[in-house]
């Protein structure tokens, strides 16, 4: 069975915050680890409470993301969501982890040459 | 962190000093980035806010470790102007403890002897504890400092939040006495700048010449005496508000001046050819007829246009007699507890003459009253006996309600057209209440809207002058 994981979007990174994300990445990883379909979805505005939504109508199983609020956070927990937080660097390099099965909350994993902001 | 790698100061003492032991000792969250933006330094209150270490956060863009509202879409260091001033703004940031944290930001910009960008310099300070405090101050009443529940008032109150929240230029008017100076504090304290200066200026204070280098500040050897350079209140003022009372005193060319810089922005101090970009948000107030002035020359009309982008207007006392009451309490409960005086409150006698007093002084004059009087009383209600002798006065009275609508001050608009040949405020009110009950067709609460009372103020003053049969009159003739 897949599992869904939804990565907040900054350009090419984990977005800084989950309130202010505006573009976001699902994947649907196989149990042996190889990606069967993703899709970037840009959202309409910047909303935590939409987002929350959106990744439970998705049946998102991982949520990998920068900073999110303590409500938000407990929300999706309590929806037996893995939450992965805080996380900076590469969403490619994130999902790697992921599959890889080395990602945990607070990874850093900058690389210089991706420091484009804005 | 190897101690040797540890980045030092030199020059300040004789032995150079470590710059992290200086910064982490500092009760202010700092950060410290190159030119890109890259966290280079985080002091310790930084890492307390944020939770993130130094060591994992050094090269990293400062928005993935501050996580502030302000960084993914409105980061002031991509203006260009951060290059060269201090910026600021509010927001917020979320912590590794998912803490939403209300804030604070100043971006300063790091700059070489010779001109040259090297990175930026950036406070965070929390203001959660702030918002606290002033919701703690705030009264039910009231507004800052400020208090009343008389319609003109709780107009005041109602857009005061909105004003704060812009960046207009605000001028305030309002006889002396009714609360100028604590309504630009009020102003300034509600707005984004509220931990920003709050610079204020007396514009009828200096004399001509002292106030322009007051103001705009001068060059080191612009004039005989001038030995170093000086900042003005203009450049004291920046990021903050700049509050200019009796901007009615201003002479005319230093109007000139203000008018110049309300349209560029910028502040030439005296004997420079440099301009100082100063981000400053102009509050003025005055008790003159601004319009009056103009008509005789002696105020800039275009100055009064850019001043005058939000207007708020404070009543005088005798236009809002139902907030008499209000702050009689206010300042008794306010000086009881200061003096330590367990006085109870106002006999009736003593109210009533506090009542009928037409406060010329206004609420200035009204809190002075309340002052003595709880200096003076030593028993549990305050008595006439306890109030200033003039109060009890009655030719004195007549005189400050007459007085307060002579000069150029502004227009009693409630007492249009009274005055002449009216000897006392008794008189003066009973004709106030009559020509407002005609206008209104009788309809007390209509009547008492006009006079900016309360329905109960109406009916007790009707009742005190024996006017509840003239009422009838009054509708039965306007009909």
């Amino acid at each position: 069975m897949p599992r869904k994981v939804l990565v907040t979007l900054y350009g090419n990174d984990v977005a800084p915050r989950f309130d202010l994300t505006i573009e976001v990445f699902i994947a649907s990883v196989s149990p042996e680890g190889r990606i069967e379909e993703e899709k970037t979805v840009v959202l309409p505005q910047a909303s935590a409470e939409k987002l929350c939504r959106m990744i439970i109508t998705e049946d998102i199983q991982t949520v990998i993301c920068g900073a999110i609020e303590e409500e938000y956070f407990e929300y999706l927990r309590w929806k037996r969501i893995e939450v992965l937080d805080s996380v900076i660097g590469s969403c490619r390099k994130a999902l790697e982890k992921y599959i890889r099965k080395e990602l945990v909350p607070r990874a850093i994993f900058w690389e210089k040459p991706q420091n484009v902001l804005s | 962190m190897k101690k040797e790698s540890l980045p030092h100061i030199t020059g300040l003492f004789d032995s150079p000093i470590e710059l992290h032991r200086l910064l982490d000792h500092l009760p202010l969250a700092i950060a410290v980035l190159n030119a890109d933006r890259e966290i280079v330094l985080l002091n310790r209150a930084i890492q307390g806010l944020t939770g993130f270490h130094e060591e994992e956060a050094k090269g990293i863009p400062c928005a993935y470790i501050l996580r502030s509202s302000v960084c993914q879409f409105k980061c002031p260091l991509l203006n260009t102007e951060s290059h060269s001033v201090v910026q600021c703004c509010e927001g917020d940031i979320i912590n590794r403890d998912h803490q939403k944290i209300p804030v604070r930001l100043t971006y300063a910009p790091v700059k070489t002897a010779a001109g040259k960008l090297k990175g930026f310099v950036e406070a965070v300070e929390d203001i959660r504890f702030v918002g606290a405090l002033e919701r703690r101050t705030s009264t039910t009443y009231g507004f800052g400092e400020l208090v009343g529940r008389s319609p003109q008032m709780e107009r005041v109150f109602h857009v005061l939040p909105m004003i704060a929240q812009s960046d207009s230029s605000v001028l305030i008017t309002g006889e002396t006495g009714t609360g100028k100076d604590l309504l630009a504090e009020a102003v300034h304290r509600a707005s984004q700048r509220a931990k920003g200066p709050f610079v204020k200026v007396n514009c009828g204070a200096l004399p001509e010449t002292l106030m322009e280098s007051e103001l705009f500040g001068h060059q080191k050897g612009a004039f005989t005496g001038a030995v170093e350079n000086k900042p003005g209140r203009f450049q004291l003022a920046h990021n903050g508000s700049l509050y200019l009372t009796e901007i009615g005193d201003l002479p005319m060319p230093l109007q000139v001046k203000l008018l110049t810089f309300l349209d560029d922005r910028v502040v030439y101090p005296l004997g420079s050819t440099r301009g100082f970009q100063s981000n400053v948000r102009v509050i003025a107030a005055t008790h003159r007829n601004l319009e009056r002035m103009v008509q005789e020359g002696r105020f800039r009309q275009d100055l009064l246009f850019r001043l005058n982008v939000v207007r708020l207007h404070l009543p005088p006392v005798r236009e809002r007699q139902d907030d008499v009451r209000l702050l009689l309490d206010h300042f008794l409960n306010r000086f009881t507890a200061e003096f330590k005086k367990p006085i109870k409150g106002f006999s009736a006698k003593a109210l009533r003459i506090l009542l009928d007093y037409s406060y010329p002084g206004n609420v200035r004059e009204l809190k002075n009253i309340a002052e003595y009087a709880l200096n003076i009383c030593q028993e549990d209600y305050i008595a006439p006996k306890h109030l200033p002798g003039y109060l009890t006065d009655g030719r004195i009275q007549a005189a400050s309600a007459a007085g307060a609508v002579s000069g150029e001050e502004l227009p009693v608009s409630a007492v249009t057209g009274a005055g002449e040949g009216i000897a006392d405020w008794s008189a003066l009110e009973q004709k106030m209440i009559l020509d407002a009950l005609l206008r209104s067709g009788g309809r007390r609460g209509k009547a008492a809207g006009l006079l900016g009372w309360g329905r109960s103020t109406l009916w007790r003053k009707m009742k005190q002058y024996g006017l509840e049969g003239h009422a009838t009159a009054s509708a039965a003739t306007s009909q």
